[in-house]
């Protein structure tokens, strides 16, 4: 069976040929720069005929398939059941959300931003706020109420999306009970952040400015309640899969990657700390007031799918030491920025002020102005290093808005994850990189 | 984060690089023109000191960390580009982002690449993690690297035409190209 | 049980039930309809969160959701469709057997959504059949739920099948969203 009738979505040169076309350079290449095969190597595989006899076959995996976490097609190159070269194919959910981005306003921006990786949609509302507020120059002039507020909501969607991780990543091991304690705690944080924000999803509650409203009464007693329960609930995880057998041979020493080949490739996140790097933006470059609260950075040492399990399981607990203390430390005062030529007035004033009416109408049809100039801001989402690159040329919608998906480079390290493994660690292993496709495919 | 301060180039004294030959001529480091633009340091090497330069900061410097390429079609741009003195804007701009784990810093390289040669050399032998990023760049905006392993195109279909990331590519709906996939059941 | 056939269906109410073939045949289709899984984007979490335990698909028994096309008979496309997985969702479409019903989960999918651009195909009944379109972005559980009880409480009565007839393609029935902030108590009473 020749590559080409394998699917009738044929996607050209965007598949993987069969090992025939493969020299010994290429192979060299396709290996990485860190896989270095020694000279010798290399030249004893060129002397080696190319396998005639077609031991290897081309499986294609996706887009549409239970496990694969999205619309992620794999192309694997298989030699039994042995996963030789991968291709991940993408593309299949590209939104064209940074050619949107040029024409929306500011004010609009985070709406489009937040549907990118749609398991923590707070996180890229945040870094999109980050970025254009760098622009316009007003990063320390936020209100501390405001950025009090932007962590907690974001450590309360790292809970989420992480409970979100645990869940999936138990059902595609075959704990398919794990799908529904999973989540059964993500309806409670999706419960609470529907009470702070509005929504259960795509909130645009983090805006250039500040948060669009305060936390509502009783926000207080709601959040301890959810962390009330989800505390115990986690060791009862730790019963059902950490120190369960199977769950161990599924996941132990499959897809390995070390901490060299994990920097070579960009792999920011749970990926590049199970290798033992301990990187965390949070902790290494603070933004918002993370130098002022106490959590610890959970590294893994073995660079499996079993240390990003538990690096995600254990990051949920330092989520929720870090909410409490956002409850002790939460400061009275603004929500945002009282800069009217950037904040739109309270509705209520609308009625009083003629000033008030013109600054909203220009504000939510025009949008603010932002000087021009370029910037890089990143912040740590719950996959990794989450970037946005703005280039702003004076006017009132960003010129230019590429965000920098964490998942988009962690899939680049998955095919040496892939690496002589079986197809059902496969499954493991894309599950453990944890991508969401929205923010791979944009 | 950091002072906001104005993107304008060729502030002496503003960095500390030792690096001879600053004189009258814009700020240098590593022998290319460096400009700060919202406190961040940006490098505007050419297109042929491009992989020399990456491979020199990610051996000697410590930036072991590509973080992200991008590009920036300024066809439409009408305001000052902050580029230094010497640096001609051309329309395409490969931005090269850069990391040190060691001192917590970050790099940006701007490379000027123009609209009618769209073609820049591809970091993946330095960095390994560029090559879906590269991929990203040339789909949505046709700038081709030379010596990529695999340029092809990953977010739009393989047969797609054009560059939607383009100023001159516009964002309107189109009528929906699909191929009719044949009913067999 | 000393019955004759002479007595005719007197003495034998309690084991019988009689009915048209035509309800028989709905209300089996109705009753036993699992979905294909067609996550895409954002809208899959909320149809996961649907079949997750607060919302519990489970009651209508849906929460088997069959990898395989030719299992299933709902596809409910869940989030937005792309130009590059239009030809896959078609294929999945056409794999799966008769009688099939689509649900267009969110606007992404009815329409293009906010995302009016080269990317998206602006509204899944480009492709297929559409036969209830679920507005929101994303619809709550309680709105799938509805969607889902919409189809059902249509194809039970046949009226599904006359819109479709009457359209030449799917139904289009459209509803209304529930649940979230505005109706907290919508979570619908299992009725079955």
């Amino acid at each position: 069976m020749s590559a080409a009738d394998l699917t009738r979505t044929a996607e050209g040169g965007q598949e993987m040929g069969p090992r025939k076309g493969a020299t010994a350079d290429e192979l060299l290449r396709e290996l990485g720069a860190v896989l270095r095969m020694s000279e010798a190597e290399a030249a004893a595989l060129a002397d080696v005929p190319p396998d005639e006899d077609e031991r290897t076959m081309i499986l294609n995996m996706g887009p549409q398939h239970p496990s694969t976490h999205g619309v992620l097609r794999l192309m694997l190159e298989l030699e039994g059941e042995t996963v030789l070269r991968t291709k991940p194919i993408i593309g299949y959910l590209h939104t064209g959300m940074e050619k949107t981005g040029e024409t929306l306003t500011y004010v609009q921006g985070p709406t489009n931003t937040t549907r990118m990786d749609y398991a923590a949609p707070l996180f890229n509302e945040l870094v999109f706020s980050l970025a254009t507020e760098t622009l316009l120059g007003i990063e320390d002039d936020i209100p501390e109420r405001a950025q009090w507020i932007r962590m907690l909501l974001c450590e309360l969607n790292r809970m989420s999306s992480h409970l979100l991780f645990l869940a999936t990543n138990g059902l595609d091991m075959g704990a398919v009970s794990m799908m529904i304690y999973g989540w059964r705690e993500r309806e409670e944080t999706l419960r609470l952040l529907e009470m702070i924000t509005g929504l259960r999803m795509n909130h645009n509650f983090i805006r250039p400015g500040g948060v669009a409203a305060d936390l509502p009464d009783g926000w207080r007693d709601a959040t301890l309640r959810v962390l009330d329960l989800v505390e115990p609930r986690l060791g009862e995880y730790e019963v059902l899969m950490t120190g369960q057998p199977i769950w161990r041979q599924r996941l132990q020493g499959v897809g390995l990657i070390t901490a060299d080949e994990a920097i070579a490739l960009g792999a920011t996140g749970p990926v590049l700390r199970s290798t033992g790097v301990p990187w965390d933006l949070r902790k290494a470059d603070p933004y918002l007031f993370y130098d002022q609260v106490d959590f610890g950075v959970v590294v893994g040492s073995y660079g499996d799918c079993f240390d990003r399990y538990a690096i995600r399981l254990n990051e949920v607990r330092e989520s929720m030491a870090i909410v409490r203390q956002i409850l002790d430390k939460l400061p009275p005062g603004d929500y945002r920025i009282q800069d009217r030529k950037v904040t739109p007035p309270p509705r209520a004033r609308i009625d009083e002020s003629m000033e008030a009416l013109i600054h909203h109408f220009k504000l939510f049809t025009e949008g603010f102005k932002v000087p021009e100039g370029e910037v890089y801001c990143a912040i740590e989402s719950p996959r990794g290093e989450l970037g946005c690159y703005m280039v702003s040329d004076g006017s009132g919608t960003p010129y230019r808005m590429h965000i920098r998906g964490p998942s988009f480079v962690n899939l680049q390290a998955m095919p040496h994850m892939l690496r002589g493994g079986l197809i059902a660690d496969a499954v493991a292993v894309i599950s453990s990189v944890d991508p969401i496709m929205g923010e791979v495919d944009r | 984060m950091s002072d906001a301060s104005d993107d304008d180039s060729g502030a002496p004294g503003a960095d500390d690089e030792p690096e001879p030959g600053g004189g009258a001529g814009p700020e240098l480091r590593h022998g290319v023109p460096v400009t700060e633009s919202r406190g961040q340091q940006v490098l505007h090497p050419g297109r042929d000191e491009l992989v020399e330069l990456v491979r020199m900061l990610r051996d000697d410097e410590g930036f072991r960390v590509c973080v992200d390429v991008t590009a920036v079609d300024y066809l439409a741009y009408d305001a000052p580009r902050g580029l230094p003195a010497g640096v001609t804007g051309e329309r395409f701009e490969v931005v090269v982002g850069l990391l040190s784990h060691a001192t917590a810093e970050r790099l940006r390289l701007r490379v000027q690449v123009p609209s009618g040669d769209p073609t820049c050399p591809s970091l993946f032998d330095v960095h390994p993690g560029t090559e879906a990023l590269e991929r990203e760049v040339f789909d949505m905006f046709g700038i081709a690297f030379t010596d990529h392993p695999d340029l092809t195109r990953i977010l739009m279909p393989e047969d797609w035409e054009g560059h939607p990331l383009r100023k001159d590519n516009p964002v309107g709906a189109i009528p929906v190209q699909f191929k009719g996939v044949r009913n067999d059941r | 049980m000393g019955w004759d056939v002479s007595e005719g269906f007197e003495g034998l109410d309690h084991n019988f039930l009689t009915g048209k073939l035509e309800d028989l045949v709905q209300w089996s289709r109705a009753k036993s309809s699992w979905p294909v899984t067609f996550g895409l984007a954002c809208c899959a979490l909320e149809m996961m969160g649907a079949g997750g335990a607060h919302y519990d698909l489970a009651r209508f028994g849906m929460e088997v959701f069959r990898a395989s096309p030719r299992q299933a008979d709902i596809m409910i496309v869940a989030g937005r469709v792309s130009q590059k997985m239009a030809p896959v969702l078609r294929q999945i479409h056409d794999q799966m057997m008769e009688p099939k019903w689509v649900i267009s989960m969110g606007v992404c999918a009815s329409s293009g959504g906010m995302f009016n651009n080269y990317a998206l195909v602006q509204g899944v009944d480009q492709i297929v059949p559409v036969d209830v379109y679920a507005p929101g972005c994303p619809p709550t559980p309680e709105t799938l739920i509805h969607a889902i009880e919409t189809l059902r409480d249509n194809i039970q009565t046949g009226e599904l099948l006359r819109r479709r007839q009457h359209n030449g393609g799917g139904a289009g029935l459209v509803i209304e969203q529930r649940g979230g902030i505005a109706e907290p108590d919508a979570l619908p009473a299992g009725r079955r």
